[in-house]
């Protein structure tokens, strides 16, 4: 996972590599919280992101709750397989998938 | 058939993985649907570690057979889980409502939900007290 924010801490991109699974998503989640302090645009980078299980659903829909009440949160570049799941959830409609 | 028993740990979901992918290529299966079905895999297993021995530990059975041949598709991956945890059928609980706003959405509760849009069936069955989910997919072959 790679952070890219702005000097005045508002924007940050969260590059998201690999695999989210139900080991590492404590760790990437505590990460993140760490991370989005203070941040009123965030923006989820999926380019090589390959999996993602329920568990990072889940990080990812508290970020979005969080998000929504102090700015803005975008998921782009999603791949395939992530946006089935994405679908199959529903979450297509809870995202801001762009 | 393969099969591999595992202590049913959070820790030990590489295994898991490594165990249904090696399979999963034998038997030829596209990149993404090894990706889809790993998915439900993951969800199936952590239940087990999350819900079946809780406080306590125990094993897991997991076993991967096929149905027909690779030379004269369609060829189904038939997976199966076995604990010998507390009775728990994860079928029985309800489906999340998708269309629901973000508000009105609760965290969670999807593993299951993932399963049943994935594969093409699941099924449980409390057996000598043990529970068995079993679930099959049919297999795409080398689709991309």
């Amino acid at each position: 996972m790679n952070f890219d924010k702005t000097p005045d801490g508002k924007t940050l991109t969260v590059e998201l590599n690999g695999q989210i699974d139900s080991v590492n998503i404590n760790d990437i989640e505590k990460e993140l919280l760490e991370e989005v302090e203070g941040v009123t645009d965030l923006t989820f980078d999926m380019t090589n992101l390959e999996y993602i299980s329920s568990a990072g659903l889940r990080v990812l829909l508290q970020m979005q709750k969080m998000m929504k009440k102090r700015g803005n949160m975008v998921i782009k570049n999603a791949n395939g397989n992530v946006m089935d799941i994405f679908k199959v959830t529903g979450f297509v409609k809870l995202l801001n998938i762009v | 058939m393969k099969q591999i028993t595992i202590d049913a740990t959070m820790d030990n979901l590489p295994i898991v993985f490594d165990f249904l992918l090696q399979s999963l290529t034998e038997c030829g299966a596209s990149k993404s649907q090894m990706r889809q079905i790993k998915l439900c895999v993951e969800e199936i297993y952590i239940n087990i570690v999350n819900y079946a021995y809780t406080p306590g530990k125990g094993k897991a059975l997991i076993t991967f057979d096929t149905v027909g041949e690779k030379d004269s598709p369609p060829v189904r991956a038939v997976i199966s889980f076995t604990d010998r945890g507390a009775p728990f059928d994860p079928l029985s609980q309800e489906d999340p409502n998708t269309e629901l706003g973000l508000d009105d959405t609760p965290i969670g509760g999807l593993g299951i939900f993932i399963v049943k849009e994935t594969m093409d069936s699941v099924s449980y069955e409390r057996r000598d007290d043990k529970n068995i989910f079993t679930m099959e997919k049919t297999i795409d072959l080398q689709a991309g």
